[in-house]
């Protein structure tokens, strides 16, 4: 039987897909449907009134929030630094650095960004909160063992802070997805190119960055949704020292569920953040048409 | 080409050192008879795990618990929705199945995180989940079987379909051959995912952090209760803090390891999300 084709009926494929599709309905599709609506209303937890329509009230409030331009900066500086430049920069660099190695090195660099890429969030955080202490932290200790002066990173340095954080919390996957793809390459070609003596540059450019452009684009995509939603940051920061760290999933969740409980206000940044991630996912897939 | 080579080493030292620093502090303080901040072992000590057998032992497992249920309770679901829903899509005639699986796997990775907390919080406000180790579930599993089912899929397409079509021609209904056939074939990978399934909603914080309020202190998982530690304890606590913190880290090494013992590191590009 040829594959695509079917051996189950339409309805038992259905029967069989309906508890995965009702869950994923439910609690993920509507909710981010549900988003939008409560963005119009000014939904509070502890108004006693059922909420009222407030048009686009709360969205004209967030653009007159001087704290949403500056969340928006601090997300852009972050998905940049640690995203495009930190994860997909490094865990290419590395991937090449790495092809044709063998044995220690290698083994030893994979397993180690692997493990600050799996370890539980709440873990990460207080690693780094200990490893960037400005007094005992590991990372001064070591500066001022080589006669430089010690850096309070986390007050001074927050948003390098987190980006180095996230960057050495998320180099694994693209780390591992650049490794996959260079390793698919036809090797006669590097060798060929390793023969004719073509310095490493020409190497990246020439060869190896055409052939892999699929899988950049893919990582690329992924790795600023990721960035971009990421939420570990503030167990490292909670967005300060004065909103310095305050990224947009930060700034959503002090609106949201600190204070008054502005769940409406909340929401319609979420909504926000939503359309951005609408416009990344399209950016993408434009590009990835147009090549 | 000397240079170049020694430059290249040197910089991937610096690389391994940036890996492997943070991870330090884990690795010493737990086991350290003055815990600190800084990476110091001036001598081994059990001592910081006391919380597990001192007085009040139970109470301080109490997140272990809370954590296990979440945990277990994801993992069952999304084995039961996850493995019917593969088997539907990879023995369905659908066209753009594939299309569809992509773009849900790339909606979780976006919808579960920040954008939709407010809404997932109303909704178990209205479903009276709030404070449930059901309402939890519920969410996390949801969040996590578009991967599931993304990943089971590519299993159930590996197994070959001719026991299933030999016992469709002897009068076995959809449903046996799925249980008799189908499902025990795809076990291996269906124990892959029932794992990270486990681990998935074990590493995860900010659904229990949303959606158990201060009233469900004694519902905790170990993610939300060692996150609260930074308010509740002093700097003197920070052996139980890192202590915790390695007992809680522990099963999420080991299931990776066993992984990456069987499949190796590469698996890891499509799962984790």
């Amino acid at each position: 039987m040829a594959r695509g084709e079917g051996i189950i009926s339409g309805r038992a494929a259905g029967a069989f897909s309906a508890p995965a599709a009702a869950l994923i309905v439910l609690f993920l599709a509507f909710p981010a449907l549900w988003v939008i609506v409560i963005g119009f209303t000014d939904l509070t937890l502890t108004s006693v009134s059922a909420p009222s329509f407030v048009g686009l009230g709360n969205f004209s409030r967030i653009f007159h929030d001087h704290f949403f331009w500056n969340a928006l900066k601090v997300s852009t500086g972050f998905v940049i630094g640690s995203g495009v430049i930190g994860q997909a920069g490094l865990g290419l660099l590395l991937a090449m650095m790495l092809h044709g190695e063998k044995g220690a090195v290698k083994g030893a660099i994979q397993a180690a960004a692997v493990a600050a890429w799996i370890l539980p969030e709440v873990v990460v955080a207080y690693c780094w909160a200990a490893f960037l202490d400005a007094d005992a932290g590991l990372l001064n200790r070591a500066i001022t063992a080589l006669g430089l002066p010690a850096v309070p990173w986390l007050q001074s340095h927050a948003l390098l802070s987190i980006i180095v954080f996230n960057t050495w919390r998320g180099t694994a996957f693209s780390l591992l997805l650049f490794s996959a793809a260079i390793a698919s390459l036809p090797p006669s070609y590097l060798e060929t190119a390793e023969v004719l003596g073509a310095p490493a540059y020409n190497k990246f450019k020439d060869i190896i960055l055409p052939l892999i452009r699929g899988t950049l684009l893919t990582d690329l995509i992924l790795i600023t949704l990721w960035t971009f939603n990421v939420f570990t940051p503030f167990l490292l920061t909670r967005g300060g020292p004065s909103f310095a760290t305050e990224i947009l999933p930060v700034y959503i969740y002090r609106n949201a569920f600190l204070g008054t409980f502005k769940l409406g206000f909340g929401s319609a940044a979420a909504t926000v953040m939503l359309l951005i991630n609408l416009g990344l996912g399209a950016f993408y897939i434009a590009a990835g048409r147009k090549r | 080409m000397k240079a170049a080579a020694i430059v290249k080493y040197a910089l991937m030292a610096l690389f391994l050192l940036f890996f492997i620093m943070p991870l330090c502090w884990l690795a010493v303080t737990p086991f350290s008879t003055r815990p600190s901040m800084a990476v110091a072992l001036p001598g081994l000590t059990l001592n910081n795990f006391s919380w597990a057998w001192s007085a009040g032992a139970r109470g301080n497992l109490l997140p272990f618990v809370s954590s296990a249920i979440l945990s277990a309770g994801c993992m069952m679901l999304v084995v039961a929705a996850g493995s019917l829903g593969a088997y539907g899509l990879a023995r369905s005639g659908f066209r753009g199945k594939e299309a569809a699986l992509y773009g849900l796997v790339l909606l979780s990775s976006i919808v579960t995180g920040v954008a939709a907390m407010v809404p997932i919080y109303g909704l178990m406000l209205k479903l009276r989940l709030v404070d449930t180790y059901l309402g939890v579930v519920l969410v996390m599993a949801a969040g996590y079987l578009p991967t599931a089912v993304f990943i089971l899929k590519d299993f159930m397409d590996g197994v070959p379909r001719s026991y299933e079509e030999a016992a469709l021609v002897d009068g076995s209904s959809a449903w046996q051959v799925f249980r008799n056939v189908a499902f025990p074939l795809a076990r291996p990978g269906i124990a892959v995912i029932a794992l990270l399934a486990f681990i998935n909603a074990w590493s995860n914080f900010l659904i229990p952090f949303i959606l158990f309020t201060s009233h469900a202190a004694d519902h905790y998982p170990l993610s939300v209760a060692i996150f609260r530690f930074q308010d509740e304890m002093g700097i003197l606590k920070i052996g139980t803090i890192a202590s915790y913190s390695l007992a809680y880290a522990l099963p999420v090494i080991g299931v990776y390891f066993w992984i990456s013992r069987r499949y190796g590191f590469g698996f890891f590009g499509g799962i984790k999300g």
